[in-house]
């Protein structure tokens, strides 16, 4: 299993709309809040609702000097099952340049692999997350623009690479920035700014609460023990 | 300079001045270099593929830290205006980019035989058809032969030190030939890393036009000085024998260098582990890649080296051969088809065969660890267990 490694190369696959690029910033923000290292590379193309975007994350505890796409990942991340299903991935199949002992979390708890997949899963020692990422988000957060928040923590949840404040941290940063000043010149001003504060730091809790579920959910499963394919109900 | 800046040494400037950690682009790196290079004229032709380095010399200039900046025509107008400039008695920089470089080329190569000290940067993309903007350093060759001192970043501190350093290197008397400053693109220019600089109200010592070996035009001194002497007037034995030994000056010119590579730069190579059997041997962004290949490799307990190439022009052959006296395999990873420092290296080595010529990409490929990993593997007779079959 590919827990409590140095360093992890993740490649993120999703179609547009998902937040793909969206987590791999949060995901970076993270690390670096946790005093880690982490490098992102967007896939640069014309991304558009439901078409194929993936990003890629090197996290490490290290000092990391390589770039460029991540060719060889020990971690995917697979935000919809069309990835699989219909081939939109850059690479096909979606799990080319897999390392051994590497961890897939799917967004999906319906059986996607074939079944020469799993043999290659298998023989390479991998283990598949499975979970209904999507139907998680829109239970907790209301939302399916959420979906992104319950995959990354769940892979967080599993490498324990940050904890749940260095997370915020990267949440709070993403939605509300630094720029954000709280006192403004007018009464009606102050109001407006107040209501939009009120609005995103709504939409941080709920952010957050997708995440902690998330971490309950991968604290309960034991993957070093687990078969090739662990589905986890929502 | 307008700006009341303290004028100080390339030394003070490169190693004494206390410097914070930013975090930016490579092109970022390179304009906030001559922001501190107290460069009189910028001169550049914004093509596609760029990066933003000319754009952001531009912001520079309009700050006040530069006296003088226009767009050219195109790229041999750039080029031949910065020699023009620079042969005025002032300090030039421009930058540019696969296909545009080789459209300058022309006014390039004539550059080193001119004695113009400028700064060049050259920010890699593919240059052959089909038509592409990606990253690949294959354009880095044909300036190899030009006589021009080439210096190749590994990352965004690298752009940064190193353009800094060519500040100085290109107005040495012994030296006063150009000198560029290649990263790749889109890796290093277009990615954010950290870079330590030193503030910005600091700026080398102004340029001194007095102070080199062929006087800077002026009212005494008309731009006939090299036409007067030219070869192509007169077709004789002398005519011969000018052109032939101003090209050994250049090539003298070019070796100098290495002493100030040496002083600003700490040389032309940097080595880790030099008794390995197996030894890595990269340049430019290619030699992050190979720095973590050689991390990985010492955390498995490989006997693996790393050596890394700093200085293209001048080549390191004295430093490459000690660095590789002990080596029984040298592994090559580079980012262009032709493999233009496995030949270099190659032909440095006395045992050139043990060179192995490879892995590459091109075309704007990601070079990834695991192939030099693969590489090393076979070197030392191992199963190749990384890579999925």
């Amino acid at each position: 299993m590919a827990i409590d490694k140095k360093r992890y190369n993740m490649r993120i696959s999703g179609l547009g709309g998902q937040g793909v690029v969206t987590s791999a910033h949060i995901l970076g923000t993270a690390m670096d809040n946790a005093g880690k290292f982490a490098s992102l590379v967007p896939f640069f193309g014309s991304e558009k609702r439901m078409a194929p975007v993936e990003a890629y994350v090197r996290a490490s505890s290290e000092p990391i000097y390589e770039v460029g796409e991540v060719v060889y990942p020990d971690i995917i991340m697979i935000y919809h099952s069309q990835v699989v299903t219909h081939g939109k991935s850059y690479t096909m199949p979606f799990y080319t340049g897999l390392k051994k002992n590497a961890l897939i979390i799917i967004n999906s708890d319906v059986d996607v692999l074939e079944e020469e997949d799993k043999e290659v899963l298998r023989n390479l020692n991998a283990k598949v997350v499975m979970f209904e990422a999507t139907e998680l988000a829109l239970k907790i957060a209301g939302t399916e623009l959420a979906t992104n928040m319950a995959m990354m923590g769940m892979v967080l949840g599993l490498t324990k690479l940050v904890n749940e404040e260095n997370i915020e941290a990267a949440v709070r940063e993403r939605f509300l920035g630094n720029s954000f000043v709280a006192s403004g010149g007018t009464a009606s001003l102050d109001s407006a700014i107040e209501k939009k504060f009120k609005k995103k730091e709504e939409l941080l809790a709920k952010n957050m609460e997708v995440i902690n579920k998330t971490f309950e959910m991968a604290a309960s499963i034991d993957l070093a023990n687990a078969d090739l394919i662990t589905k986890i109900d929502i | 300079m307008s700006l009341n800046k303290t004028l100080v040494d390339m030394n003070y400037l490169l190693k004494e001045a206390p410097r914070e950690q930013h975090f930016i682009t490579g092109a970022q790196a390179m304009a906030e270099a001559v922001k501190r290079a107290s460069c009189d004229m910028a001169i550049a032709y914004p093509i596609t593929p760029q990066s933003e380095v000319m754009h952001l010399v531009g912001d520079i200039y309009a700050q006040g830290h530069i006296k003088e900046y226009y767009r050219a025509e195109e790229e041999l107008g750039t080029m031949s205006a910065i020699a023009g400039a620079a042969r005025g008695g002032v300090r030039m920089f421009t930058a540019t980019s696969g296909p545009g470089l080789l459209r300058g080329l022309e006014a390039i190569v004539s550059w080193p035989g001119h004695r113009i000290p400028c700064v060049l940067g050259v920010l890699t993309r593919v240059v052959n058809a089909p038509l592409s903007i990606q990253p690949d350093n294959i354009e880095m060759a044909y300036l190899m032969h030009s006589g021009i001192v080439m210096l190749h970043a590994e990352n965004q501190q690298d752009t940064f030190d190193m353009t800094l350093a060519a500040f100085a290197i290109t107005e040495k008397v012994d030296v006063y030939i150009p000198v560029s400053v290649s990263t790749e693109g889109f890796f290093v220019t277009h990615a954010k890393g950290y870079v330590d600089m030193m503030s910005d109200e600091l700026a080398f010592t102004e340029c001194d036009p007095y102070k080199a070996p062929v006087p800077a035009m002026d009212n005494e001194v008309p731009p006939a000085r090299i036409q007067r002497d030219a070869p192509v007037q007169k077709s004789n034995f002398m005519s011969y024998l000018i052109h032939s030994v101003w090209q050994q000056e250049i090539w003298d010119c070019n070796k100098r260098a290495m002493k100030y590579i040496y002083e600003y730069l700490d040389g032309p190579i940097e080595v880790t582990n030099p008794n390995a059997k197996v030894m890595l041997v990269a340049s430019g962004c290619a030699a992050a890649q190979a720095r973590e290949a050689n991390r990985y490799a010492e955390e498995e307990g490989l006997d693996v080296g790393f050596v890394k190439v700093r200085a293209i022009r001048p080549f390191p052959t004295d430093e490459l051969n000690a660095a590789l006296a002990g080596a029984e395999c040298v592994i090559v990873p580079e980012h262009n088809i032709i493999g233009w420092l496995s030949k270099e290296v190659k032909a440095a080595i006395p045992n050139g065969g043990i060179v192995v010529e490879g892995p590459r990409v091109y075309g704007g490929m990601t070079l990834p660890v695991e192939l030099i990993m693969t590489e090393i593997y076979d070197a030392l007779g191992m199963d190749s267990l990384v890579l999925q079959a």
